[in-house]
């Protein structure tokens, strides 16, 4: 590095930040990515619907509308290199009128002219063969075969684990909340003290661009938190479709939608509700039967007893609704990359090309690394494995025969990988390998998992959090805390094992 | 990979497990056992109060100490094979059934056998399960898990709790954390009457001054990182009463909410589930679906005691017997099914010709209760119950005798009523 001085900071780790950082690592360029977590992903792109949108819902004078469909495009090719959990399961948007009906051809309409490809306009038998759990009622509808799936975490820790293995630095923990303009750089700081300097910025921060923004004294933006709240349902869930399914979309949102998740299992969602707090992720009971009503519309079989879990998302979005993806005007070396809601996700990879671009116009200079490598190893998965291949796997690595998650069957193995990537918390074990995400939601592997991270990090059991600072699981140890009246505590068969 | 042959293998090595086992290697057969803990005795082991084996062993013994008495036993045949630390992960069913069974230092076994037992035991209704509105803060435990971090890891999951439901675990849990120095600040129940034992109430809430909230729900947790408070909410008639809501500061929440079958195994392979139960069908052998398979203890229904779990198991290992011995007809067995005020009655058949054990869930609450049990229509036994409610289990048993009784018709449909 030159001078200590980083050619490019990004400020933000989710999924536009690490795809900015992955796609400057094909360069010779000293890239680093800040996160103000303790992991990456753990911003607006852990909680979304996951969908690879088929391009049909914006016109291309949107710049949402242009990237989506050429993100979309761009991930069969990030799963070869990158194996992340992806389907092209295919969209289908069901109309119950004909006036519905006449608003999906306006978006068959669309979807031609941004070029996609595959969209089809289906009467009533056919969109009923290609999801036969339909409500009997659709009368007809679009079908996007190129829409898709997509397990978002952890396209963020695969894209992040490819940048780093081509040099790009990751600082988590790392707080931007000051920056000072020197001669030819910026010097960022940071909450915990640390400070680090670079030559460009790229303000991917997701529902906090706007204060990211004042902080280097750029543009004024104000982004507005756009509730999103999704259930979970179980994989063996009768109403589980083949395809996504949308309503046909209002002014406001796309609508409740029921999708296929990568991993077999069912979402219902998102409501759309503006709110004022950022940081408020909670889920209330009050939308429950309206989504459960507008899911069941699509599709019937979709029941509430089937909800493994409920999580709330917030949308980042701007005055006029589109992505704010620019060269200030005020910093001529930062690059705004704000206002990324839906289909933040499906046009990451595109918005990652055109930063490099603005980066470039900016005045960035940018040379291909030779030694550039798109792939990473692909982690075996023991669930996915038949029992041969994994006695195979097992015989040589002991610890994938430990099946520590058993509704999700994760092995030892795979949540140590997980930790050795640098996921630590348990939210981020998680999301890198499932365990806990099942139908006992941690209950018999939690305690297994904080076990390991102990063995593998030296970290003490109170130190072990959920999701970083305050978010600790245990307390205190047996014997450590003052009993009020300890001559009621009996002695013998209550002491611990 | 390794091969291995036996008679019957039995998925889990709790006291259901366990007693099959004892029993199945007592007549002469060779077992395996799969136990995916590095111990045997299952849930027993975190359960270090007393209170176990009153009707078994008519001594108070603990959790742990309970299935010591088996373990012992198991430990003494030389026909079971006990295999720690390995998960059955995948059954191909056939004659014989391929079990696959995953463990560190064996890697992949498969085991040829031609009887399963299921003994997987259940797992814990969670958050997920209940939908309580607001944040998703760290603090929030199911009981089990928490009496398991505290009495076998010796973990203490925060300093001022809140549980919600008044099942025995829960009530146990509000005295273990008590014990430990963490300050329960009450135990919210959304029916009307306690859940648990009224021994439980008395000894782990009374005796500690611990409020119990009936007809009470939680209505929002808060707390961005860890919880910092609960909503409280009252129930009248079903409706919440927003209005008298009230905040309790706790940085714990213990959800004490119910058991479920843990089944998932037993689908993957075509066993067929019962809704009511969450766990098999089976006959009047505990004979799932799927000729071969049977089912006990916690994973064939959840059971309030332990005592019954054994019995039950043993009773299913006999039948295992028989049919590995090729005396098994289910051909004979007859449908019984749930009547009035019933949420279910395990086995779904009976045999005629032999005393059959069944045991069923109330759906009302209600003192001085009738049990009838009839025929095609007519009353063929009736049985007073002091007191019935959805979380105590009814056991009661028809012998040979009032079975030879009723009417001659084909199907011999039992139904179970609760009046
Ligand atoms: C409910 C819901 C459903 C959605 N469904 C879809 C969908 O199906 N398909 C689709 O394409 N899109 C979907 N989206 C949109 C998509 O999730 C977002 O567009 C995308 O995740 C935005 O990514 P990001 O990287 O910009 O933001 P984030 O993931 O929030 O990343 C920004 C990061 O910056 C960090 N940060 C913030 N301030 C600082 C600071 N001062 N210093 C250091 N770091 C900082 C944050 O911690 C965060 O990790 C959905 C969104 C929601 C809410
Ligand atoms: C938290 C809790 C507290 C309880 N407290 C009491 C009490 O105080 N008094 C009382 O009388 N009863 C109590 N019970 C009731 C309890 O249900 C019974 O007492 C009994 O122990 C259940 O035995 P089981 O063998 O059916 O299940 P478990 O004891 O749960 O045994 C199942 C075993 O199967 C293993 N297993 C599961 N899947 C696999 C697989 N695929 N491969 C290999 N092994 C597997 C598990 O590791 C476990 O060891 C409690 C139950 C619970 C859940």
């Amino acid at each position: 590095m030159k001078n200590n001085i980083y050619d490019v900071a990004v400020v933000g780790a989710g999924v536009v930040g690490a795809s900015i950082a992955r796609k400057l690592s094909a360069y010779a360029c000293d890239t680093v990515i800040l996160e103000k977590e303790w992991d990456v992903s753990f911003g607006v792109t852990k909680t979304n619907s996951g969908i690879i949108h088929g391009g049909f819902h914006y016109p291309t004078s949107t710049l949402k509308g242009r990237l989506e469909v050429l993100g979309n495009i761009m991930f069969d090719r990030l799963q070869q290199e990158l194996h992340f959990p992806f389907r092209r399961c295919g969209i289908l948007a069901a109309a119950f009128t004909i006036e519905e009906m006449k608003t999906i051809e306006k978006m068959y309409m669309q979807g031609v002219e941004n070029k996609v490809i595959g969209l089809e306009l289906c009467n009533r038998d056919r969109i009923h063969s290609l999801e036969p759990k339909l409500n009997p009622d659709v009368v007809g509808g679009l079908h996007a075969p190129s829409g898709g799936v997509i397990e978002p975490y952890h396209f963020v820790f695969s894209l992040i684990e490819s940048a780093k293995k081509n040099g790009v630095e990751l600082r988590t923990r790392f707080k931007v909340v000051k920056a000072e303009k020197r001669k030819g750089h910026f010097l960022i700081q940071a909450e915990n003290g640390e400070s680090l300097r670079a030559r460009y910025l790229v303000n991917a921060a997701g529902l906090y661009a706007d204060e990211v923004s004042a902080i280097f004294n750029a543009e004024h933006l104000q982004i507005k938190p756009l509730k999103g709240q999704e259930f979970l349902l179980d994989r063996n869930a009768a109403g589980l479709p083949g395809k996504v399914i949308f309503p046909v979309p209002s002014i406001v949102s796309k609508g409740i939608l029921v999708i296929p998740t990568p991993e077999g299992t069912c979402m219902v969602g998102p409501t759309a509700i503006e709110q004022k707090d950022k940081e408020d992720l909670s889920t209330s009971q009050s939308n429950f039967a309206t989504v459960f009503h507008s899911a069941r519309r699509l599709i019937p079989k979709i029941s509430e007893r089937d909800i493994i879990t409920s999580f709330a998302g917030l949308r980042p979005t701007l005055k006029g609704n589109d992505f704010y993806i620019a060269i200030s005007e005020k910093q001529p070396e930062l690059i705004q990359v704000a206002g990324i809601q839906s289909p933040g996700l499906t046009a990451a990879p595109a918005i990652g090309e055109y930063v490099k671009d603005l980066l470039k116009k900016a005045g960035l200079v940018l040379t291909e690394r030779p030694d550039y490598d798109p792939f990473v190893d692909e982690i075996p998965r023991i669930r996915k494995l038949s029992p041969y291949e994994a006695d195979a796997l097992v015989q040589k690595e002991p610890a994938y025969g430990e099946i520590i998650c058993r509704c999700e069957s994760v092995s030892e193995a795979e949540i140590v990988s997980a930790i050795r990537q640098g996921h630590t918390t348990m939210d981020g074990i998680k999301f890198y390998t499932r365990a806990q995400m099942g139908r006992c939601q941690g209950g018999f592997c939690s305690y297994k998992i904080l076990k390991i991270l102990q063995r593998e990090t030296g970290m003490s059991i109170e130190e072990i959090t959920k999701r970083g600072l305050g978010s600790n699981l245990i307390t205190d140890r047996v014997g450590g805390l003052a009993v009020k009246d300890p001559a009621a505590a009996p002695t013998g068969t209550e002491e611990v094992k | 990979m390794i091969e291995k042959h036996y008679d019957a293998v039995v998925f889990g090595g709790g006291s259901a497990g366990l007693a099959a086992a004892v029993r199945i290697a007592g007549q002469g057969c060779s077992v395996a056992v799969l136990e995916r803990e590095n111990e045997l005795g299952g849930i027993l082991n975190q359960c270090i109060h007393n209170g176990f084996g009153i009707q078994r062993f008519k001594e108070d013994l603990t959790g742990p100490e309970y299935a010591e008495r088996f373990i012992e036993m198991v430990e003494e045949l030389d026909n079971v094979s006990i295999f720690l630390e390995t998960t059955a992960l995948e059954v191909t069913h056939g004659t014989p059934h391929s079990v696959f069974a995953y463990s560190k230092r064996y890697g992949v076994i498969k085991i040829e056998c031609r009887a399963i037992v299921l003994a997987m035991g259940c797992r814990e209704r969670n958050r997920g399960n209940i939908g309580i509105p607001g944040t998703r803060p760290a603090g929030v435990f199911t009981a089990g898990l928490a009496q398991r971090l505290i009495n076998i890891d010796g973990y203490i999951p925060g300093r001022r709790a809140v549980i919600l439901g008044s099942g025995d675990i829960g009530l146990i849990m509000a005295r273990r954390l008590t014990w430990v120095g963490v300050e329960v600040l009450g135990v919210i129940e959304i029916q009307g009457y306690p859940s648990g034992l009224t021994r439980n109430i008395v000894q782990c809430l009374n005796d500690f001054n611990i409020p119990l909230y009936l007809s009470h729900t939680l209505s929002e947790i808060r707390g961005k990182d860890r919880v910092t408070g609960v909503t409280v909410t009252p129930l009248q008639d079903g409706k919440t009463v927003t209005a008298k809501s009230f905040d309790l500061d706790c940085d714990t929440i213990l959800l004490s909410v119910g058991l479920i079958p843990d089944n998932e195994l037993s689908r993957k392979f075509g066993v067929s589930l019962n809704p009511e139960t969450g766990g098999p069908f089976v006959d009047a052998g505990l004979m799932s679906s799927v000729p071969g398979v049977f089912a006990c203890g916690n994973v064939l229904h959840v059971h309030d005691l332990v005592d019954y779990v054994s019995e039950e198991s043993e009773r299913c290992a006999s039948f295992v017997v028989e049919y590995l011995n090729g005396t098994y007809n289910p051909l004979l067995h007859h449908p019984i099914v749930s009547g009035a005020n019933v949420k279910y009655v395990i086995p779904n058949k009976y045999l005629p010709g032999m005393t059959n054990r069944f045991y069923l869930r109330s759906l009302i609450v209600k003192n001085k209760a009738e049990l009838v049990i009839s025929l095609e229509g007519e009353p063929l036994k009736r049985k007073n119950l002091a007191h019935v409610q959805p979380s105590e289990m009814v056991s009661f048993s028809l012998d040979e005798q009032d079975l030879s009784r009723g009417s001659e018709s084909r199907e011999k449909k039992l139904e179970v009523s609760i009046y």
